[in-house]
């Protein structure tokens, strides 16, 4: 029997311990497919025989779903699933080397499993241990500052067969790098203290009043009026932290005013799917300051009026969850979670956790919203949106861990303590995650309003040729626009802050990006997901020194296609890398395209190889050149 | 008060509730689609229905109307746009129209046709694609497949059935059938399921029954598709 | 018409069938309008075998199968001012290109090694030959490529269009009727 076989009864057991777990529901597909390959290694016919019995639901209901995540794995992978993240950051690391050393090592090619089933070894999207890459995960589990020897040693890991579990602790330290802290990081508020702050806020008369109205519309009674929260909030100026920077109050507001079906509730989701390359400042707050995300959660419930509560991680985290799930059982006895919160009759809200299982695209709150109601993490058509219409059809809000964060330290201190802080359009503080080419990466946390220049004198780095603010989807910095700030009124960001010094090549960076957004195209669109295939072939075309001023033009036409048809923001954004660096330093682009107009699509004497080898010839007219390919 | 918005210049009446591309069909202007059949839910994601909305684009198919709307969508730089969208939709899949049964009769080519596509124009993928032949009465050739999903709705929707699924992501997108053999003979699929009636390309075909209407015959040999706008109605 | 001067124009066909060439053939008695308009150079038409420099138009039937047809299609490009895909295969492979799913290896077993009635079959590696390409590609991947005219083959009206309309400095265009990729 080989590694990977589990008998049917086995497998069996496992489908029927876990569905139970989950109450047979299917809406929870994705949490119960991660489980059971947590315990099968992958999820094989007959793990989907008992799931479309248990479950009632069609076989390509949960085949349409276990295919769409890259995490899950409906062929054997091996006992041991070895992920290089393949970052910019982690290549700039020396990943690629690395991913060699280990597959000589255990003699398996990248992406095949081993012929004993042992192993997989492959790469993966941005794990985000950027500070501290290069970096893997070894079934779920993260493992960042990768060298050489330590590469040696988890090879002789596997080999021995020594369980995961049982690897030194050490492999699995992952370090915070907080180097600049502000009031998020720094906050020391006592679980509850925000809560309790916003409820003494409310004035007596609008106590009553908003009871009234809590009462007639089944918001939970007596934290002394959402409506006093959600004044301060908007006091503030909170805007959202991931991105796009939509202003929280409005989203809260929108959601507190949408119709509730009946046996409907208000569901308040923390969008922890943290996956835009080089972004890590999640995992540190997550880390360090769960009870004060919880705390924004639970504060944003009040103001709302919802019920049920969910944290969207990021699979790449799950080594976060246990962690989590205390931080969460704590504060459900010490009453900050569950009925009567802090003793209120009808202040019910709780909150679980929902791992998601590699897929950048889950991070677009639609989507994020297909994938906890465990569907394909495809982004839905709007009008409507998440606020009126969103899990299982409730009003919903969905926001940035940061975000909470933010929203728990504006209850705790009001809107504006917090909009004196950071610029006039920016109010309060951003984290941002450092890395790349500079001497202390790690998180930094501002106001609004910092320059690009000043983050880079903090980190220590020098020679610096370019900085790509808010990753691959956001804004490529060349040095002249140093002094630009982070702001929404200047360089808006979800965080991510990657250095690049004068000795890399623009040129990679943007290639390694579209490779990204060809990975995580969901495929729901034409545009996205042919445009990005046909983007990243034409970048790999000029990659190998084939490219021609044709291509290049294919390239910028393909980007306003991408831009103008997409779906969602990752068709969008997929070709900002490109045009950002086709605008700042195209002589990257330049020396890369041969001196013709027209060179073509493929390697034609590659394109003999097979007919050479299988005839024995070799002589001059068994061969093609790839030049004369222009107009006359 | 009767409802309208504007249409390339033209004024549209619409009702409550009514898309864009509803509303057009109804008034009778022909707006490209694959992914769109009036009998099911709008789905968005072909995008060849793409208008420009006061300026912006977005898939008429899943915008509602609105009074006042400026709609553009017959013009130059659209066309263009949805043209690119055929050509792409072309070398991703294996379409080769002198030997399929649906030629004549493909909502694709037709559309191609429409947009003056006179090349794919981008570099084939060439995929290898299998062909399903298990089936007593029906043929799956994959090769064509476009992931309009209109099988899965109608499967699902009105058969009851769920005899397709998308699965993969991405690029890797593709169909799947209910079956653990993956095989279209192991499902509960029948020829008279509306989801053997709405393939707008050449994937699921009724064998023994191929080129049976004469070239010159044929579905958009006699008219454009932008002629068959009530199609369906 | 005034006197100008007639358009040098070259056909080949690579990895096709020369149907295209018999629709071309098909315009029919328009054939002595065109010739009032041009001079055939290389081209089955002619016998001509090489493409003269300064040619203004070449009409490609067929797509990349070999080797030759690589060479043979970039004469073309470096000496037409213009070059014309014309037909399926040319505009993206066609049937020839069906084989692309198979590898190439398994191909030339079946048909020189393993196929019923070969004894002692092998590969032929003449050098004369043109060796075969792993897959077969239409003509616009590995050249540019000016105008297509779609068809299998495309009707002598449509191949009468175009050329017209290129003779007339119109961008051509097919309609409905005329425009089919069958």
């Amino acid at each position: 029997m080989a590694l990977n076989e589990m008998h049917a009864e086995a497998v069996a057991g496992v489908v029927d311990r876990v569905v139970a777990r989950y109450r047979r529901d299917p809406s929870c597909m994705v949490q119960i497919l991660r489980e059971v390959q947590e315990a099968c290694d992958w999820i094989s016919p007959e793990a989907i025989d008992r799931l479309q019995a248990t479950l009632g639901v069609p076989r390509t209901k949960i085949e349409g779903v276990a295919g769409f995540y890259s995490f899950f794995y409906l062929q054997p992978r091996g006992k041991y699933r070895v992920l290089f993240s393949d970052n910019i950051t982690d290549r700039m690391l020396g990943n690629q080397a690395l991913i060699e050393r280990l597959c000589n090592s255990l003699w398996v090619e990248p992406g095949k499993v081993s012929e004993d089933g042992l192993v997989t070894v492959d790469t993966t999207s941005c794990t985000g241990l950027c500070d501290q890459g290069p970096a893997l995960l070894v079934n779920n589990r993260a493992i960042g500052r990768l060298t050489s020897d330590r590469i040696d040693q988890i090879a002789e890991l596997i080999r021995g067969k020594v369980p995961v579990a049982e690897w030194p602790a050490e492999f699995f330290a992952i370090d915070d790098n907080i180097r600049r802290s502000d009031i998020l990081l720094a906050s020391e508020l006592q679980p509850g203290d925000a809560l309790r702050a916003a409820r003494a806020r409310a004035p007596s008369d609008g106590l009553m009043a908003s009871n009234m109205r809590s009462w007639r519309e089944g918001l939970p009674t007596g934290l002394g009026g959402p409506a006093a929260l959600l004044d301060e909030i908007k006091r503030a100026n909170l805007r959202g932290r991931g991105g796009a920077g939509f202003t929280t109050g409005l989203k809260w507001e929108a959601c507190r005013n949408a119709p509730l079906k009946a046996g409907a509730q208000r569901i308040v989701v923390c969008n922890a799917d943290e996956g835009e390359p080089g972004t890590f400042k999640d995992r540190v707050l997550l880390t360090r300051q769960a009870d004060l995300v919880f705390e924004g959660m639970t504060a944003a419930a009040y103001a709302v009026g919802a019920t049920r509560g969910f944290l969207y991680l990021r699979g790449e985290y799950r080594y976060l969850l246990d962690h989590l799930n205390g931080v969460l059982a704590r504060r459900r006895a010490e009453n900050l979670l569950g009925a009567d919160i802090l003793g209120i009759p009808g202040a019910d809200f709780d909150i679980e956790i929902h791992l998601g299982a590699g897929a950048y695209v889950c991070g677009e709150e639609s989507a994020l919203i297909e994938s906890l109601e465990g569907k394909r993490g495809t982004p839905r058509n709007r009008p409507p949106f998440p606020v009126t219409n969103g899990y299982l059809d409730q009003p919903t809000i969905v926001n940035n861990v940061e975000t909470f964060a933010a929203a728990a330290l504006i209850a705790l201190n009001g809107g504006d303590w917090y909009a004196a802080i950071g610029t006039k359009h920016s109010a309060g503080t951003k984290l941002l995650s450092v890395s790349g080419d500079c001497a202390r990466p790690g998180i930094y946390e501002y106001p609004f309003g910092v320059s690009v220049r000043q983050v880079l004198e903090d980190c220590g780095a020098r020679d610096t040729q370019a900085v790509q603010v808010s990753g691959p989807s956001g804004i490529c910095v060349a040095p002249a626009e140093f002094d630009r700030v982070i702001g929404f009124e200047d360089i808006p960001t979800a965080g991510a802050f990657t250095v690049f010094d004068t000795s890399r090549d623009m040129f990679e960076v943007a290639r390694n990006y579209v490779h990204f957004f060809q990975h995580e195209s969901c495929g729901f669109c034409t545009p996205c997901r042919v445009g990005t295939s046909l983007l990243k072939n034409l970048m790999d075309k000029l990659h190998n020194g084939c490219g021609s001023p044709y291509d290049f033009a294919e390239i910028e036409k393909l980007n306003q296609l991408l831009q103008a048809m997409s779906h969602c923001g990752l068709g969008h954004t997929a070709c900002n890398p490109v045009l950002d660096t086709i605008a700042k330093f195209r002589p990257a682009y330049e020396q890369r395209m041969m001196q013709q107009d027209f060179t073509p699509a493929f390697d034609l004497d590659r394109a003999l190889a097979e007919a050479r080898q299988m005839t024995g010839r070799d002589d001059a007219a068994a061969h093609l050149s790839t030049e004369h390919g222009g107009a006359a | 008060m009767s409802l309208t918005f504007t249409l390339d210049g033209k004024t549209v009446p619409f009702t409550e509730g009514q898309t864009i591309l509803q509303a057009a069909s109804a008034a009778g202007v022909f707006i490209p689609h694959l992914c769109y059949h009036p009998e099911f839910k709008p789905h968005g994601s072909c995008k060849l229905c793409t208008v420009k909305v006061n300026g912006r684009q977005t898939a008429s198919c899943t915008m509602r109307a609105a009074p006042g709307m400026d709609v553009e969508s017959e013009t130059e730089e659209i066309n263009a746009e949805r043209r690119a969208l055929t050509q792409m939709l072309f070398v991703e899949g294996n379409h080769f129209c002198p030997s399929c049964e649906k030629s004549g009769n493909c909502q694709l080519q037709a559309t191609a046709y429409h947009l003056g596509m006179m090349s794919p124009h981008f570099d084939h993928f060439f995929p290898n694609r299998a062909v399903d032949a298990s089936h007593p009465d029906v043929l799956l050739d994959f090769n064509r497949c476009i992931l309009c999903s209109l099988c899965v709705r109608a499967s699902r929707d009105v058969d009851g059935k769920n005899v397709f699924a998308l699965s993969g992501r991405g690029i890797k997108t593709h169909l799947i059938v209910n079956a653990k053999s993956g095989r279209l003979a192991d499902t509960d699929f029948a020829l008279t399921d509306k989801a053997a009636q709405v393939c707008p390309v050449g994937v699921i075909l009724q064998k023994r029954k191929g080129f049976a209407v004469p070239i010159g015959e044929r579905k958009y040999d006699q008219a454009p598709i932008s002629e068959t706008v009530t199609e369906g109605k | 018409m005034s006197e100008k001067k007639k358009l040098r124009v070259a056909t080949t066909s690579l990895a096709g069938c020369f149907g295209c060439h018999m629709s071309l053939l098909d315009i029919d008695e328009r054939l002595f309008t065109l010739l009032e308009h041009i001079d055939f150079d290389r081209s089955p038409l002619t016998d001509i075998k090489t493409v003269s420099p300064g040619t203004d138009i070449g009409i490609i039937e067929g797509g990349l199968c070999n080797a030759e047809n690589v060479h043979v299609l970039r004469e073309f490009r470096q000496n037409c001012r213009i070059l014309i895909a014309m037909g399926a295969c040319a505009v993206n492979g066609g049937l020839p290109a069906q084989r692309n799913h198979l590898p190439l290896t398994t191909i030339l077993e079946e048909v020189y090694h393993t196929s019923p009635g070969l004894a002692n079959g092998m590969i032929p590696n003449d050098p004369e030959l043109p060796l075969p390409l792993n897959k077969v590609h239409p003509i616009h991947e590995v050249v540019k490529v000016d105008y297509f005219i779609p068809g299998c083959p495309p009707s002598g009206d449509a191949i009468w269009k175009v050329l017209t309309d290129l003779l007339a400095g119109r961008e051509p265009e097919l309609g409905h009727g005329l425009m089919h990729y069958d």
